[in-house]
């Protein structure tokens, strides 16, 4: 989309050598982000121990599933212009939601269904309150996050609610191919919103919307509706990583998920994701994802304090924040 | 009275990218009076008035103050120097009092703290000394227009301005607020001020001012030392006077049968019901002063604005009155006016920007984009419309306004139902080349039977292009003229507001 931008700025002299030139800064510039998760790989795999192995990059999987999953769906709200605030308790409600149905019902498939129900109601809910009563996305999810919570304590009775179905276990731990079912989930879900994002009337017109919302409504773009069906699928794809999560947890628990909704909306951010809207790739996406992952990973490898974490985590989401900024700045010239 | 000219413009001239806004104007306003500044929208007036202020430096000329050459490079300077511009936009802070506007950034204080006792005092007998009738404790919105614009001339009256300009300061008030203020520039003329007065009306010309200048494209066409003996139709041929020769390019067409029907049509924005209609191939242009009522008007029959009453129908079928995608169904498009605001989608890129409508008719499985055909569809109108852009791919807000505008034009064009196309001054802020190319884009598309409806505020750019004209006044349609009969003088006298001209007032009781 934006290839060739340094080309542009006018008609300055179009001599071969400073073509060359601006074309080599364009490639930089659109491919930083995979030459910097690139680079990072390198080093940790000749520096940290156990880092670059099978067990090692299938665990480093694991543990971004749900982050990623729910990453495809919040660049689309990013990408709108909007926010969720609401994914992590949507996470936590529905691991507890789907434990108190299959117990009750004794079908872990009934169960699953119905938290996959529940997610998609609070996307509705959101996205019609957001997209009909004009109210700040921001202020929306905010407190839908805080009522859904409030619905994981009431109906769990504070209390991780245990699953005695075996089956539900192996959502969680099954492994396909070498790959546990979650990173296969996660997978099938970059290359599907991938696909929306890109090739579907959906996906532009959630770009669009994004870049100004009222030009796109003038150009015949149902914004409302595609808004709604954005917080609706964002509600269905936090309830399944809910899901996914409790069935590893062997339990659906009410305090699950704090603080998942930030580090979802940081790794679409360090994958260049804009919070001004309009501009979103799935492969950026997937590098946010993974430098997240990555970093993470190796500093449990490296014994590090899950303390400092927070620290290199908030500092990671700073820097590429920053440079995200400068190169607007650059183009805006 | 012989003074030197309190306040002088020499051989101001000022350029945007493509477009030159001032060439070469100077004129003088005497301490003690009011001078008029007269010209159609874009005739430079503005501009003008962002140099007194400040706001923009002049690329030639200069300004000078009683004899002295001055050279604003802010607006702080010019305040300094006792110049105050009252724009149409106000500036005020609503939630804070009649009394803290006024001495904003310099409240008098006790203690570190606001003395509100000594402040209202002193307010209160300015105001009183002024004969203003504010009340000091209350808060700007809870005022109506009038009153505010009060606050903002006696907020240049406490900064010691001696030189005023008020750029239509009238356009939103009442008969009564209208007589306060005119009282107000009366005693301020006789304290010695020297004031610069931008009407449309002309009766206010007539009542209020001294002397008068004519602007017309940038360029001053007449100066009146006095208005003693000068007649209003003397001030309007000024105003618009000019030969259009060929640059429109127009041809007369055959019209077909109607295609648009808007009957009874209103919105919010839109009290009045209004009626009009359209043939296939007609170019119908619509005329008013900023304000009057026609974006409003085309916005509710698009769909864009809700409808509250009427119909509106494109070759017999009724348009929903909220669903934009029924009317770009059925071959009804609008290009806003505001391209920046509600046309274009900055970030993304020029063929994004024409493919986003007509998309949905070349899906692949009826669900995917499909890129080789939105590639050829926008390759075909970058070189048709002869769009500036480095590729397709360019993201839109880089491509300077007279291409963006024609990357708006055709998307509606890549429409292949295009019955009814409605554009908002389309050709604003954009130079004279890119303004020919588009006439000729609408010259085609009425040949092909489209019935296009044109908004402009530059009367002989709607006579040029036009085979009929429909003058707009205050939220209602006030008059149509045919090609043959329309002309400036005419369709200006209509659609100047009530009061501004004679034949004016016959149609708006």
């Amino acid at each position: 989309m934006t290839d060739t931008r340094a080309t542009a700025l006018g008609t300055t002299p179009d001599s071969p050598a400073s073509r060359r030139r601006a074309m080599l800064w364009q490639m930089v510039d659109d491919y930083s982000l995979i030459l910097i998760f690139v680079a990072l790989f390198v080093v940790l795999s000749a520096t940290v121990q156990y880092f670059f192995s099978w067990d090692n990059m299938a665990g480093l999987l694991l543990s971004v599933s749900q982050i990623g999953m729910v990453a495809c769906t919040m660049m689309f709200c990013l990408a709108s212009r909007d926010f969720d605030l609401s994914v992590g308790s949507t996470v936590a409600f529905a691991g507890v939601f789907c434990a108190i149905v299959a117990n009750a019902t004794g079908s872990v498939v009934v169960g699953v269904l119905a938290a996959l129900v529940a997610g998609a109601l609070v996307g509705l809910v959101n996205g019609a309150v957001i997209a009909k009563l004009r109210i700040n996305a921001l202020i929306t999810t905010l407190a839908t996050m805080e009522i859904v919570r409030g619905l994981a304590f009431i109906s769990s009775h504070g209390q991780a609610v245990g699953v005695s179905n075996e089956a539900f276990f192996a959502l969680g731990s099954a492994s396909v191919a070498g790959l546990s079912v979650p990173v296969w989930i996660t997978l099938g879900c970059f290359a599907l919103f991938g696909v929306l994002l890109n090739k579907t009337i959906y996906g532009r017109n959630t770009l669009a919307i994004g870049g100004n919302p009222d030009a796109a409504r003038l150009a015949g773009v149902a914004v409302d509706r595609v808004r709604i069906a954005i917080f609706l699928i964002q509600g269905l794809v936090a309830a399944l990583a809910g899901v996914i999560l409790a069935s590893r947890m062997t339990s659906g628990q009410p305090n699950a998920g704090q603080g998942f909704e930030l580090n979802v909306i940081s790794a679409c951010v360090l994958g260049g994701v804009s919070l001004m809207g309009g501009r979103a790739t799935i492969s950026g996406v997937i590098v946010g994802v993974l430098i997240m992952g990555t970093v993470q990973n190796a500093m449990s490898l490296m014994n590090i304090d899950a303390f400092y974490q927070y620290v290199v985590r908030g500092t990671i989401l700073l820097i590429a924040v920053l440079v995200d900024q400068l190169k607007n700045r650059r183009q805006a010239r | 009275m012989h003074s030197a000219p309190r306040l002088a413009f020499r051989h101001i001239g000022k350029r945007f990218p493509g477009v030159r806004a001032l060439d070469d104007v100077g004129f003088s306003v005497r301490a003690g009076s009011v001078h008029g500044l007269l010209g159609e929208n874009g005739a430079g007036k503005s501009t003008m008035m962002k140099i007194l202020g400040g706001e923009y430096v002049p690329d030639d000329g200069e300004v000078a103050i009683d004899g002295q050459a001055v050279a604003f490079r802010g607006a702080a300077d010019a305040i300094a120097a006792g110049v105050a511009v009252i724009h149409q936009e106000l500036q005020y802070v609503p939630e804070l009092s009649v009394m803290e506007n006024l001495l904003l950034g310099r409240l008098p204080t006790r203690l570190g703290l606001v003395d509100r006792r000594r402040a209202l005092a002193f307010v209160r007998d300015r105001l009183d000394a002024l004969g203003v009738d504010l009340d000091p404790r209350a808060k700007l919105k809870q005022l109506s227009i009038g009153q505010r614009q009060m606050v903002e001339i006696v907020k240049a009256i406490l900064r010691d301005a001696t030189i005023l300009a008020l750029d239509e300061p009238t356009s939103s008030l009442s008969h009564r607020e209208t007589e306060v203020l005119f009282r107000l520039v009366r005693d301020l003329r006789a304290q010695g001020k020297a004031m610069i007065y931008i009407s449309h009306r002309l009766d206010e010309i007539f009542a209020l001012c001294d002397a008068a200048t004519i602007f017309r494209d940038g360029r001053k066409v007449a100066d009146f030392d006095t208005l003693q003996g000068v007649s209003r139709e003397t001030l309007v041929q000024r105003m618009v006077g000019r030969d259009i020769g060929d640059i429109w390019g127009y041809r007369p067409r055959e019209h077909g049968p109607v295609r648009l029907s808007v009957q009874g049509v209103t919105s919010r924005a839109v009290p009045l019901p209004a009626s009009f209609q359209v043939r296939a191939g007609e170019i119908v242009g619509f005329f008013g002063l900023v304000g009057a009522g026609r974006s409003e008007l085309m916005r509710a029959v698009y769909g864009a604005d809700r409808r509250l009453s009427g119909e509106v129908s494109v070759d017999g079928k009724a348009v929903r009155p909220t669903h934009i995608r029924d009317a770009i169904r059925l071959g009804l498009v609008f290009c806003p006016e505001d391209r920046k605001e509600d046309g274009i989608i900055g970030v993304r890129s020029v063929s994004e920007n024409i493919n986003i409508s007509a998309r949905r008719n070349h899906l692949v499985a009826g669900l995917f984009v499909n890129d080789r055909v939105e590639a050829r569809t926008a390759d075909t109108y970058i070189e048709r419309l002869r769009i500036r852009t480095p590729n397709r791919r360019q993201e839109i807000r880089l491509l300077s306004g007279g291409n963006q505008q024609k990357a708006v034009l055709s998307r509606w064009l890549a429409e292949k139902n295009l019955r009814v196309l409605i554009v908002d001054e389309p050709t604003r802020g954009i130079d004279v080349g890119a303004k020919n190319e588009i006439y000729a884009v609408l010259y085609e598309l009425a040949a092909r039977g489209v019935a296009v409806v044109m908004i402009s505020s530059e009367l002989p750019e709607v006579l040029g292009v036009s085979d009929r004209v429909i003058a707009m006044s205050r939220g209602r349609i006030v008059a149509q003229f045919a090609r043959g009969e329309a002309s400036e003088e005419r369709v200006l006298a209509a659609a100047l507001p009530e009061g501004a001209a004679p034949s004016a007032r016959q149609v708006t009781p």
